[in-house]
């Protein structure tokens, strides 16, 4: 095998799984330990340099992180990294000083976003600093898209949701409300002001699913699932029927159903066409939707609304089984049919994008599902100038990534503003700093801790149902966090193997506790997994392989799948081959090369 | 040392053997010796035999006499039965027990200070009475505990880290366990664990005493240049003299060797030591063909190892002296002592 070339940073950036994982690339090791260490604004900062929204994604992210997590291959159960993200969140202190410095003259560049949504905030974000004008056209009369329209506030409190937008919009956003883009021919002409350099697109996936059955248009008690909520979120809705149809399976059904429980109904059921190894729902909010009451009903296909003189009185299902076909597809299979009463229906089933206001003839080409066509790498359409990102670029997605859409398609504003070809992208770096103290001390937390996954606390159940802005997540306390973060397993302090220095005594292969380490001949390596200390049968983790080493010209090679970075390796070797560094993933932003840092307001003049 | 436990936490394919235990079982408490000691290698190929086995921990006992390799046993199977004798008066606690309860697996660990300076009487008479155990002598030249002077196994020429020069004749353990008439006679190396390993299995299958010789480098005080104990020394002068598979009693034989290339000895409990490569003119089961082997190897400059020797007719202490099957500590007190009367009768007979 070659030698494995760590100086590539995504090389050891793989090995943090739950970064590699995060769409936005958010250092957690990093940001655990600073909380370990009490040091929450600073984890805060840390968290808001990458994902910019902390507060919110730490109770609303989808976390793609935790699955990732190295912790759930060893006892099962990942780092509750979402929830220490909160615990940075709330526990903060002041941070305005540390946003950054907005400059007075500007560069005299005009940004318009179509949305104010969570991509078109972190355009904004990234651009401001730069000296850019950004203005923020939103239909409706608060900014926010659907982290505010369709999280429930019991899922995420108003006065986190508002701080964080206000730390973007005091940057000097040019915000207006309740202007809707009806025309991008128009914007782009400088109807709506301008001239604009260029275009963001974050106009999100606004458009709720119909589900067209007999009977759908018959009564005005089926409600489109994210207009509802919205509904609510305005106050035009605060009552609902007492027995309560949720279709739809997926995150949006589970806010809709623990919506209704607190809007006074009694008899909730959530009804999904599949069984549960198919929900489209995190298993957590599966887990607080049934916390609160709410029924989950598997298998039942729906097939009709049933409406009685003009009076919706119930549903007619599909009983369903499904089993692979021939084309490995599920097909379905009916087992008779059932009714169940209802006084509401609420249809989940998936949203879609709607552009009635981008003309067809304006150079911005459109593709599959009546998409405009989108690069992956630029996040520029087909019309110079013009950008998209967030759930309006590529269909329904979650927070995290709209942010990451944000910060690419800001470096490519920039770069095209400056005349630089977009698909050249700025380059990742990488720190890698030896954690080594003393003889036998790190500067991290390196003893393993068995402890299992902390469990949330919840607000009292009667008082979530009648408080329907009710934070129903109390956070963790001081004691569960303290506990949490050691279960991290500092995947970024990675084992750092100088071939030189070896001596081959083997005494790294003996002490490792998950068996990670074999120095053994070469040889092809689907043939060297399996003949390592352990067989390593997990192809998704990389092999850390040497050159030949001195002595005997074998190689020295580390399945990283289950290293717990505890760092014994390094401890007992006596030479120092091995040694434990730090690896701090440098990632670029707009205007800022990898490892750069933006100025910060509260920095005095001379030293910005 | 290190300031932390190895975590108990072990990779879940972790094979087990036949009792249901993996190799992290077979574990003791964390090392002290220092980083990079051979020790701890010879430790985990001991954790790696006694696991493949599968030997109950809790019929295993580990003795030790004084030294860096006295501390070896604290290492590995910490359920065992574990004492640490006097400097060098390690195999007379081996003997006393074994004579009194032959049930359990005898392992001594010594050194080249322990078993070559003050416990050569020691060594000598264990050998001659072939008590059934597994004499393991890790061997590097230098007394480490006391900052790495000379040992009675130091080559002549081996130079010592302050610079001095040994100008004395060594002690090979090997040579001397040939003259005395040992039943197994092997040498091992600490950085070579494929061949080690097998070594160890058929030593603790021996009925009889089976000494292994291990270099086993003192990275401290004895791997550096001029050193003839050291790492990379040990891996530019070792010479496997035989290449020895060891075959337990249920593992199915497979051919997988040309007749004549292997040759196939059956130990006391029916498992086989498998020879292969054997050179020319040499005979591992001649006690005076392996002498002069290896003598004529260590003329030439080299490291022989393996397993050098093999005598599995030999009787153990237990079958020379027509001892009881039962252990003695298992037989009860009347027959042990058998009292007053018994011993008049037996007075009598001589009369």
């Amino acid at each position: 095998m070659r030698p494995t070339d760590v100086s590539d940073p995504q090389y050891f950036h793989r090995v943090v799984d739950c970064q590699w994982a995060c769409p936005a690339h958010t250092n957690v090791p990093e940001y655990i330990r600073l909380i370990a260490a009490g040091r929450y604004t600073e984890a805060y900062m840390l968290n808001r340099k990458s994902n910019v929204f902390p507060g919110i994604l730490g109770r609303t992210c989808d976390r793609p992180c935790e699955p990732a997590c190295r912790r759930t291959r060893i006892d099962g159960e990942p780092v509750a990294i979402c929830r220490l993200k909160r615990v940075a969140a709330d526990l903060r202190g002041e941070v305005d000083g540390l946003l950054p410095a907005i400059p007075d003259e500007k560069n005299g560049r005009r940004i318009a976003c179509v949305g104010a949504g969570p991509a078109s905030l972190t355009v904004a974000n990234d651009l401001l600093p730069l000296g850019y004008q950004v203005t923020i056209f939103e239909k409706l009369q608060r900014p926010g898209g659907l982290m505010w329209t369709n999280i429930p506030e019991f899922r995420l409190p108003g006065r986190v949701l508002w701080e964080e937008i206000d730390h973007i919009l005091d940057m000097g956003v040019d915000l207006r409300l309740g202007a809707p883009v009806q025309s991008l021919a128009g914007l782009l002409e400088g109807d709506m002001g301008g001239p604009f350099k260029a275009v963001f697109l974050g106009s999100g996936a606004p458009k709720g699913k119909e589900l067209e059955l007999p009977g759908r248009h018959d009564t005005d008690r089926i409600h489109i699932g994210i207009e509802w909520l919205e509904a609510v979120r305005f106050g035009h809705v605060d009552t609902v029927g007492d027995r309560v149809l949720v279709i739809g399976v997926g995150n949006t059904a589970m806010d809709c159903c623990r919506t209704a429980m607190r809007l006074g109904a009694s008899d909730v059921k959530v009804m999904a066409r599949k069984s549960r190894e198919h929900f489209k729902a995190s298993p957590w909010e599966l887990e607080d939707a049934e916390g609160e009451g709410v029924q989950i009903v598997e298998n039942h296909a729906p097939s009709r609304y049933l409406v009685e003189d003009g009076k919706l009185v119930g549903m007619d299902f599909e009983l369903a089984t499904w089993h692979p076909g021939p084309d490995g597809r599920l097909k379905k299979e009916t087992h008779g049919s059932t009714t169940i009463p209802c006084d509401e229906v609420i249809l989940a089933i998936g949203q879609d994008n709607a552009f009635p206001w981008i003309e067809r003839d304006i150079g911005i080409e459109f593709g599959e599902w009546d998409m405009p066509v989108v690069d992956r790498t630029t996040f520029q359409t087909t019309r110079p100038g013009v950008f998209a990102g967030g759930d309006a670029a590529w269909g329904p997605e979650n927070i995290i990534w709209a942010v990451e859409h944000g910060h690419q398609a800001a470096i490519s504003i920039h770069s095209y503003c400056e005349g630089r070809p977009l698909d050249e992208r700025p380059s990742y770096g990488q720190n890698l700093i030896s954690e080594k103290m003393g003889l036998h001390e790190w500067s991290y937390s390196n003893d393993y801790d068995e402890a299992e996954r902390a469990r949330m606390r919840y607000a009292d159940l009667e008082r979530r149902r009648a408080h329907l802005d009710l934070e129903a997540e109390l956070g963790f306390d001081y004691d569960q966090t303290l506990q949490e973060v050691e279960r991290c397993l500092n995947c970024d302090v990675q084992t750092y193997f100088t071939r030189e220095l070896c001596i081959e005594c083997d005494a790294c292969v003996d002490v490792c506790p998950l068996s990670c380490l074999t120095i053994t001949a070469d040889g092809p390596e689907v043939e060297l997994r399996g003949r390592l200390t352990v067989p390593a049968l997990n192809l998704d983790e990389p092999l850390y392989v040497s050159d030949d080493l001195p002595q005997t010209g074998r190689l020295m090679i580390k399945d990283e799948d289950l290293c717990i970075h505890c760092g014994l390796c390094a401890e007992r070797c006596p030479t120092a081959a091995w040694d434990m560094r730090r690896s701090d993933l440098l990632i670029p932003y707009a205007g800022l090369d990898a490892g750069e840092a933006r100025p910060a307001r509260g920095m005095p003049a001379e030293v910005a | 040392m290190t300031h932390i436990e190895k975590p108990r936490v072990h990779h879940p394919a972790l094979e087990q053997n036949e009792l249901g235990l993996t190799r992290r079982d077979y574990e003791g408490r964390m090392s002290t010796l220092c980083a990079g000691c051979g020790h701890d290698s010879v430790t985990a190929a001991i954790i790696e035999t006694f696991w493949k086995l599968s030997v109950p921990p809790h019929r295993v006992a580990k003795l030790s006499g004084i030294g860096c390799s006295a501390k070896t046993p604290t290492y590995f199977v910490k359920e065992a039965h574990g004492f640490n004798a006097v400097h060098g008066r390690m195999p007379s606690l081996v003997t006393g027990g074994n004579a009194a309860n032959r049930d359990l697996v005898y392992i001594g660990i010594s050194g080249d200070g322990d078993s070559l300076s003050i416990g050569l009487g020691q060594l000598c008479h264990a050998i001659r009475r072939n008590v059934d155990m597994l004499y393991v002598l890790e061997n590097n030249g230098v007394y480490g505990l006391t900052k790495g002077q000379f040992s009675a196994s130091a080559d002549v020429g081996s130079v010592a880290k302050t610079g001095e020069v040994n100008r004395q004749r060594p002690i090979d353990p090997v040579l001397l366990a040939l003259s005395l008439g040992a039943s197994f006679v092997a040498r091992g190396f600490s950085g070579d664990k494929a061949q080690l390993v097998p070594i160890l299995e058929a030593g603790l299958r021996h009925r009889g005493l089976a000494l292994v010789d291990v270099i086993s480098p003192c990275v401290t005080f004895n791997d550096h240049e001029g050193s003839t104990k050291s790492y990379r020394y040990t891996r530019e002068h070792e010479v496997e003299a035989v290449e020895a598979d060891f075959v337990p009693l249920r593992r199915e034989l497979t051919a997988e060797y040309e007749a004549g290339d292997v040759r196939e000895v059956a130990m006391h409990d029916g498992s086989v030591v498998r020879f292969r490569k054997v050179p020319a003119h040499y005979d591992p089961t001649d006690r005076d063909a392996a002498y002069a082997y290896v003598r004529g190897r260590q003329e030439a400059g080299e490291v022989p190892t393996g397993l050098l020797h093999l005598d599995p007719t030999g009787q153990d202490m237990h079958r020379a002296l027509g001892t009881v099957e039962t252990p003695l500590v298992d037989l009860p007190f009347e027959a042990l002592c058998p009292g007053r009367d018994k011993l008049a009768e037996i007075l009598a007979a001589f009369r």
